[in-house]
């Protein structure tokens, strides 16, 4: 047995050890970007664009609910009654946050620019000059050092599973992740609402015809995305604090997790995150932290090689 | 019921249409002919918004309707059947035909049942997606999702299209029936013979303009008529 053998072993036995503690983080991880990654998806399902703007929408979502949680959450250790009411809370700001920045992305970077019949390249130009313009915004208002949340709950161990701690913070997410992409599928499935959205992703002029109202359909995808991707802002701030730049990298590795899954597709969205989160989390046994953003965006440029209609394929016409 | 004076349509630096007038009533069947490019499906998707008129003026019982956008044009109670049927193919019957209903109010279920009995095919294939069905299938839902809106006036591009003759046969008479149950119908057709033996009148378009209109039964024996569009279909 060589070298890489022996290598390879050992990092085995780390990996044994360690595996569901990587596994619960990467599951948490993999719920934010599955909560960003909607929002390409529902936006490129209508449009066929990528949304580059869309880091600046969790950006939004970050401070918004740093600023409340900075407000309303004292010196003391809250109560647990306090603790669900201020999460929640911090939910809704940066949810509300992320969805007003997202129907003034629409409205400013890509309406004006479809009123004109825009060639693609242009939505591309405009929503990264957009991007850049917001995070240098923020940086000069907000300050250009990295803050960290005031946290509104106490991140203890709530149970174990194999003997790996399953903290308080991941519990959140988790709960937050699903209730959220639940209520998201059953809002694109089932109402009069998201029959709309898949109308207008299928065939944009025969919805008109129906009856479907494609600029406000639009404004309004923006609008659902934006709120989940703005509600991850603000659960990621929660963990990792808020900085000017905090969107870029989460955002990428959404885009990611967006393709991987099959852009377009809700769900493949949701799965992708969770894929790429995990796999992201046991690669810690293998490679230094500082390379996992290079696994990362490695599976991003795999994907595009080998099958870059994703997991699932373009589907978020359908239903289910 | 309908009333286009002097249309102008354009795309870009062309002219689709070059200043078109005709009118169809209350109840009538209207067929407008003419060969590929002649302007047809233009004025139909003039007619319901797809493209707005640079001039000219279109009435709907008595409405002005010239700038009245798309989604707006189901509530006002016209429906189009768009050319190639357009089914949305991710989509189960069922949904396709809810989607014809999308602006209005209230339960569609009784118009959902009514549907399924004038086409019991669609009531077999109702949890089949879209782009399951057949032509004939795609487009007697296409008509049923367009009827689902309760229209007063039914727009029909093409709806014998890629169809068997059979087919054809039972569409045009839905069609029909469709007016009788008292929905007026202005249909585009390529096959002429077929949708003047069915319409009570027509207009033959040639580049974007109306050469001439008249009733159905004296079109189908008129020489130019006979000559240019009907010179294959009559003996077949």
């Amino acid at each position: 047995m060589g070298a890489f053998g022996h290598y390879l072993l050992a990092h085995l036995d780390t990996l044994k050890h360690e595996f569901w503690a990587l596994f619960v983080g990467g599951v948490a991880n993999g719920l934010l970007y599955g909560m960003i990654a909607v929002g390409y998806t529902l936006v490129y399902g209508v449009l066929r664009l990528i949304n580059f703007a869309h880091s600046e929408i969790f950006m939004a979502g970050g401070f918004a609910g740093y600023f409340v949680m900075k407000a309303l959450v004292g010196a003391s250790a809250p109560s647990a009654f306090a603790s669900v009411g201020l999460i929640v809370l911090g939910i809704v700001a940066g949810g509300v946050a992320g969805a007003v920045m997202a129907a003034l992305l629409e409205r400013v970077a890509y309406r004006t620019l479809r009123r004109r019949n825009a060639p693609r390249l242009a939505y591309l130009i405009s929503a990264i000059g957009a991007s850049y313009f917001l995070f240098n915004l923020a940086g000069k208002e907000f300050g250009h050092i990295a803050v960290s949340t005031p946290q509104p709950y106490i991140n203890h161990a709530v149970f174990h599973i194999f003997g790996a701690p399953v903290l308080m913070y991941y519990i959140i997410i988790l709960i937050a992740g699903v209730i959220m992409f639940i209520a998201l599928d059953r809002l694109v499935a089932k109402t009069r609402l998201g029959r709309g959205i898949r109308a207008v992703a299928q065939d944009a002029e025969t919805a008109s015809l129906m009856g479907v109202n494609i600029d406000r359909t639009i404004a309004i995808t923006f609008i659902v995305g934006g709120a989940l991707g703005g509600a991850a802002g603000f659960l990621f701030a929660m963990g990792t604090g808020v900085v000017y730049t905090m969107g870029f990298v989460p955002a990428l590795k959404a885009f990611t997790a967006a393709v991987l899954g099959g852009i377009g597709n809700l769900r493949g969205a949701m799965i992708g995150g969770l894929i790429l989160g995990v796999f992201e989390g046991l690669c810690v046994v293998f490679v230094q932290a500082a390379y996992i953003d290079v696994v990362a965006f490695g599976i991003l440029v795999l994907v595009l090689l080998v099958r870059p209609t994703g997991i699932l394929g373009e589907r978020l016409g359908r239903s289910a | 019921m309908l009333d286009v004076k002097d249309a102008v349509v354009r795309y870009g630096a062309i002219t689709a249409l070059h200043g078109i007038s005709f009118n169809v009533e209350q109840g009538e069947i209207v067929a407008l002919l003419g060969a590929n490019g002649a302007g047809k499906s233009t004025t139909l998707r003039m007619l319901s918004g797809l493209h707005a008129p640079a001039s000219g003026q279109i009435l709907f019982e008595g409405e002005d309707v010239t700038r009245t956008k798309a989604h707006e044009f189901s509530k006002l109670g016209i429906s189009h059947v768009p050319e190639g049927r357009r089914i949305f193919p991710q989509m189960s019957v069922e949904e396709n035909l809810e989607m014809g209903a999308f602006n209005r109010r209230g339960s569609t279920s009784d118009d959902r049942d009514h549907m399924y009995e004038t086409f019991p095919i669609l009531k077999e294939r109702r949890k089949q997606l879209g782009a399951n069905l057949s032509g004939g299938e795609q487009q007697m839902l296409a008509i049923a999702r367009a009827l689902m809106a309760r229209p007063r006036l039914l727009l029909l591009d093409e709806p014998s299209m890629g169809l068997a003759p059979m087919i054809v046969e039972t569409i045009f008479g839905i069609i029909g029936e469709i007016r009788t149950a008292g929905t007026t119908v202005l249909v585009v057709e390529q096959n002429a013979s077929q949708a003047l033996r069915l319409a009570d009148r027509g207009y033959v378009m040639e580049n974007g303009r109306i050469v001439f209109g008249d009733l159905a039964k004296n079109l189908l024996h008129d020489e130019r008529v006979r000559a240019v569009y009907l010179g294959e279909s009559v003996e077949s």
